[in-house]
């Protein structure tokens, strides 16, 4: 439309006796111009078109993800509560309890908070963020706080009586490390690490580390969910594009189904057919095949995970599988096979690459969104088929340790990253074909 | 058509327009009131907002199931300077949580809800240690153990919390709740701890260990179960002989859906459950005003009367009558009954609060070996 608009009405050079000045439109302005100024309202025009649509990212997932990431290192708790504190502990070598002017600048800090109005109140916040990193410092911090009114110099005694871990020097180690803007604990945690006394990172104990483990379980689930996806799918997928078209649409439908299906009713559907009393298992156990006492789990454990979700994602590896193969001439077996190809290598030679960057694309979708899902493992996965997602979502909604859920998602928004950058590299982002 | 869906829209806008704007009494107004969903905030409307709303007519209540997760939903719209929450169902710890950052209410017990019949002001009526610095219960419930009597010979069925941990005399498995809290305390419990020691036990690393090495004895018989509506259906499959369960829904499952199931009452895990007044809430003095007649003896009484959970008075105890569609006394299903309330362990929100993010982890750590 702006190129009707701005379209500027030629006039021959030679006709209009202006040919020194170069080429002009009908009214005067050379022709550069106009048609730069035409580019330029094309240009305009077409961002104005995509503008909603980048209003629209920005808003919903760039400032999202942005303000994620930024959380995961975000530390104001401590630093906006105890600035006096901060202020008498620096130099303090960390070995020995600080001595009594760092407690006295504590106690006038607890009294300058209480002064506060409650929403403005800062050592709550800090006591659970210094919780995340010592159990019951939350604790240890709101007894005082409700007592500290009637404390008495010398402070050191009065807080010494008050709780035990102000005679800790762990805590008043973690006060000073994470007396800071900016931290690295949530990280640290996210990989299983922790702090020790000399404040370099060590490993935590062997019954705490979780986070790495169900990383790498997490990779492991979603590598093989995306490929039982392309080993049910590709059949489907290559039957679908033989078929004529009206059957191929029939088929379509039955593949497209779960998707109109609610995500919780197709997982407790795999509950009813895969439980010990299940659908599954009593039909085993009347043929005989297995017997009472021996009912497979095949439920609320890894295999539960594999199963609802390779079901649940496997459309997202037939679309993309279909559109490809739909495109690739039949002639082309034909030809291999005139040629004295076995069928075998037909399709492997001829056949089965052109399938590849529906293959790749196929297999990209399915693992990004394998890599995140969290409802199903948390309905049917039991203990041993939990994802990182789960992790994330309790640490969102219910400890509210929200810090370290956001480290733990960057990771694994920047661990997904990193993978298809390899995919690029090793295969070849431009090949990946959706439909 | 268009047109009409046009004035509907422009007039409904209107209606929340005017809502929002309502400084007068008697303009409509609405309160959105969090809770948990399904049979518990059904006994709510029941007992509490119809008949609040028949004495305010120009007040709706709409409910709002969030309260899975409605700690971080107070903390998202306190930060976004967006609270559009009146009043929220909520457990003593994320309350206490959520009162250490300031974005609900403190509240003055005495001054803010009714005394008893008998003039015994608030602060005393409520049962001992329920009420917190910004928190109001409505109801004990209790988290209990229930077992299928069909798994076990007639002559041999369990009775007991160190039942659960036996499983030469009672094979079978058991769906357990994924997360410490209650697991770690049954362990100790049926490892000897009394039940007044078990937190002191608890906080200590040895304690901590005895209580895995303990959980250790059945871990390959346990299914975890992560939604409260899960162990009665794990139960009711037939999955599992044991489940841990909370004693409303576990009412439920066997008076109402007439599940054949028994509750064990032995070690039963005693809890709170009640309001929250997010700070900057739109209706402050109307909530309070709800909140003062929801939370009086003769309402908590009533709420005992669609589910199994006991009334936080002391004076509510008494007025306790029978389900109001079954027509069964609901004295011996309250946790409170003297004849369930024999060996209770009161479930010690502090100490969760304090060590519950270590001991997740390292149960989170335990399931995954």
């Amino acid at each position: 439309m702006a190129q009707a608009d701005a379209g500027p009405a030629l006039t021959g050079a030679s006709g209009s006796g202006r040919s020194r000045s170069g080429l002009v439109t009908a009214d005067g302005t050379p022709l550069r111009r106009a048609l730069e100024r035409a580019e330029r309202r094309r240009k305009l025009a077409a961002f104005l078109l995509v503008a909603p649509l980048l209003a629209f990212l920005l808003v919903v997932f760039i400032f999202p993800i942005g303000q994620m990431m930024w959380r995961s290192v975000d530390n104001p708790q401590v630093v906006d509560a105890v600035p006096r504190t901060l202020e008498a502990l620096r130099g303090w070598d960390g070995n020995e309890l600080p001595e009594e002017r760092v407690f006295a600048a504590l106690h006038a800090d607890f009294m300058a908070d209480a002064e506060l109005p409650r929403r403005e109140q800062k050592i709550g916040p800090m006591g659970i963020r210094l919780n995340y990193e010592l159990s019951a410092a939350r604790g240890a911090i709101s007894r005082t706080g409700r007592n500290v009114e009637s404390f008495e110099p010398p402070y050191k005694e009065a807080f010494l009586d008050q709780h035990r871990l102000w005679g800790d020097v762990e805590l008043w180690r973690i006060i000073q490390r994470e007396g800071r803007p900016l931290t690295l604990s949530y990280y640290v945690a996210a990989l299983d690490r922790q702090y020790d006394a000399d404040g370099s990172v060590v490993l935590r104990d062997e019954n705490r580390r979780i986070y790495v483990s169900l990383f790498m379980r997490t990779l492991a689930l979603s590598v093989a969910i995306t490929f039982l996806c392309f080993l049910l799918g590709f059949p489907i997928a290559y039957w679908m594009s033989i078929l004529p078209m009206r059957y191929a649409n029939l088929l379509m439908i039955c593949v497209l189904l779960p998707f109109w299906t609610s995500l919780l009713v197709r997982t407790t559907a795999w509950i009813v057919l895969l439980q010990q009393q299940g659908v599954i298992n009593t039909m085993l156990v009347t043929l005989g095949i297995i017997g009472d006492d021996n009912r497979l789990s095949m439920i609320y454990n890894m295999t539960g995970t594999i199963v609802a979700m390779t079901h649940i994602l496997l459309p997202f590896m037939v679309l993309p599988l279909y559109s490809v193969m739909r495109t690739i001439p039949p002639s082309y077996m034909r030809a291999a096979k005139s040629l004295g190809a076995t069928p075998a290598t037909a399709f492997r030679r001829v056949y089965f690459p052109q399938t590849l960057p529906g293959i790749g694309a196929g297999a990209v979708l399915v693992f990004i969104i394998s890599i995140g899902y969290y409802i199903t493992p948390a309905l049917v996965g039991g203990q041993t088929g939990r994802m990182i997602s789960n992790e994330i979502a309790r640490h969102m909604q219910q400890s509210l340790n929200w810090g370290l859920a956001a480290a733990l998602g960057t990771m694994l928004l920047v661990g997904v990253l990193i993978l298809y950058w390899a995919y690029n590299r090793l295969v070849g982002a431009d090949t990946l074909k959706f439909g | 058509m268009k047109q009409q869906m046009l004035k509907t829209l422009g007039t409904s806008g209107a209606v929340s327009l005017l809502a929002l704007g309502a400084a007068q009494a008697n303009d409509p107004v609405s309160l959105t009131i969090v809770s948990w969903g399904g049979a518990y905030t059904q006994s709510q409307v029941r007992a509490y907002h119809e008949p609040f709303m028949e004495a305010n007519p120009h007040v709706t209540i709409i409910n709002d199931d969030g309260s899975a997760n409605a700690l971080a939903g107070l903390r998202a719209q306190s930060q976004a300077g967006n609270v559009t929450w009146d009043l929220v169902d909520m457990l003593p710890s994320d309350a206490q949580l959520a009162c250490d950052e300031g974005i609900i209410l403190q509240i003055d017990h005495d001054e803010m809800l009714a005394a008893a019949p008998d003039g015994t002001p608030a602060s005393e009526d409520f049962l001992p240690g329920s009420l917190g610095e910004c928190f109001i219960p409505q109801i004990v419930y209790s988290t209990v153990l229930s077992y299928r009597p069909d798994a076990f010979p007639a002559d041999n069925q369990p009775s007991s919390i160190a039942d659960l941990f036996d499983v030469e005399n009672f094979p079978g498995r058991r769906a357990l709740q994924d997360r410490p809290g209650t697991n770690l305390e049954w362990a100790l419990y049926a490892d000897g701890v009394a039940p007044e020691d078990i937190y002191d036990v608890l906080a200590t690393p040895e304690g901590v260990d005895r209580a895995f090495a303990k959980l250790d004895t059945i871990k390959d018989h346990i299914i975890f179960w992560t939604e409260g509506a899960q162990a009665p259906q794990l139960l009711a499959d037939g999955e599992v002989a044991f489940a841990t369960g909370y004693n409303g829904r576990m009412f439920d499952a066997i008076e109402v859906e007439g599940m054949e199931a028994d509750i064990i009452w032995d070690g039963q895990v005693v809890e709170w459950d009640g309001w929250v007044v997010p700070a900057d809430g739109p209706n402050i003095d109307l909530v309070m005003e709800y909140l003062y007649f929801a939370t009086d003896t003769q309402r908590l009484a009533d709420q005992a009367k669609f589910i199994s959970y006991g009334p936080a008075r002391a004076s509510s105890a008494e007025l306790v009558d029978v389900h109001a569609d079954l027509g069964i006394d609901m004295n011996p299903h309250m946790p409170t009954a003297p004849e369930n309330y024999f060996s209770p362990i009161i479930l010690d929100n502090d100490f969760w609060t304090d060590y519950g993010d270590e001991l997740r982890e390292r149960f989170a750590n335990w399931m995954l070996q």
